[in-house]
Formats: structure tokens, C-alpha cells, sequence
């Protein structure tokens, strides 16, 4: 998984049937002291996060699964709002 | 697999219920020589490592389910490891160089 920060949204009226009403929310991915990292992505949100929000997002097909059975055709998916991290 | 240094932990009150009772570590990817690589990922942790400690992790979505000990949880990084020690009996070459 990665911290990332919740820029935005993504509306989608013509999509595949599995995605459903599932929210589609851009991230940038963030490091471990809370800088921009690496390139933007959109992820699927099963945790209810908002634009501004800290979460953390999983990669690969186990961003389906919160959905499942339902075969949400994701890559990406938001599964966690942070409160807070504490470095050592 | 990947070799790492915990450097934070993670608090997270709304999430998937999978996570609950995990522990979520803030791992940073370490090079042979130790350098820092890439971005910090965050993993689940099962057996207790602390932060400063050197482990190997993980960063597959099947695997990490295993390590995790449950069926269907979205995660695609877990520790599986405390290191004690890599012994490196030649020194690894910076990429590029050959050998």
C-alpha cells in the first residue's frame, strides 16, 4: 500500500457495469514526509475518503476486493483514511 | 522480495475491515549498501517489528493475503521478516558497472 492525498474526482457516466456507483477519486501519491511522489492515479474509494483527506490505496486486482463478489475492473483502490502517521 | 527499514507507523480508524487489528508500518525500500530506494510503502505487519528494524516484505497482492492470514483482504505489501543480518560475501556493484 502507499499514503497518498485525495485531489479529486473523476465523474464517469459511460463505464463498465461492474463499476457501478463505486467513487472514483484522484490521488498523489505521497512519501513517508508528506511530499508529493511519484505520478497521479485514480482509485476506486470503498472507505468513503474526500478531496483533502490523507489515505492509503492498494495496488493490483486487490483493489477489488472490498467489492467483492462484484468484479470491480480496478487496478487501484483506496482502503484506509489515515488520522495520522508518526515517523520514528 | 524486498529488503527495508521500518521508519513510521501508521494510524487509521475508517478502513477496510480486513485491516482490523493489523498493524500498518511505513517501510522504506532499501538498496544492498542500504541507500534509501523509491517510496516509502506501507505494509501489514503480523509479527511485531518495530521501527529502526531491517525486514523483508513483500509487495504482491497474494502474498501479502498469506502473510496477512486472510482471504480476500486488500493489501499488496506485508512483512514477513525481521532481518538479522545480510551477509554479502562480494560487495554488490552499482547497476551499469557489470559483474
Amino acid at each position: 500500500m502507499q499514503l497518498a492525498r485525495v485531489i479529486g474526482d473523476v465523474v464517469v457516466t459511460r463505464k463498465d457495469g461492474n463499476l457501478g456507483a463505486i467513487p472514483l477519486l484522484v490521488l498523489q501519491p505521497i512519501a513517508a514526509d508528506g511530499s508529493d511522489s511519484g505520478r497521479t492515479l485514480v482509485a476506486v474509494d470503498s472507505v468513503g475518503a474526500g478531496i483533502g483527506e490523507t489515505v492509503f490505496f492498494v495496488r493490483g486486482k486487490e483493489a477489488s476486493f472490498p467489492f467483492y463478489p462484484t468484479e470491480v475492473p480496478a487496478d487501484a483502490g483506496i482502503v484506509g483514511i489515515v488520522d495520522h502517521w508518526d515517523l520514528g | 522480495m524486498q529488503i527495508g527499514r521500518v521508519v513510521g507507523t501508521v494510524v487509521a480508524t475508517q478502513k477496510n475491515a480486513k485491516f482490523e487489528g493489523a498493524k500498518l508500518l511505513l517501510v522504506q525500500p532499501l538498496t544492498l549498501d542500504d541507500q534509501p530506494r523509491g517510496t516509502a510503502v506501507l505494509a501489514v505487519d503480523s509479527l511485531g517489528a518495530g521501527v529502526h528494524e531491517k525486514v523483508l516484505i513483500v509487495m504482491e497482492g497474494r502474498a501479502a493475503g498469506e502473510a496477512l492470514g486472510r482471504k480476500l483482504a486488500p493489501v499488496d505489501a506485508a512483512v514477513i521478516g525481521i532481518i538479522d543480518m545480510v551477509d554479502l560475501p562480494v560487495s554488490p556493484k552499482p547497476r551499469g558497472e557489470g559483474g
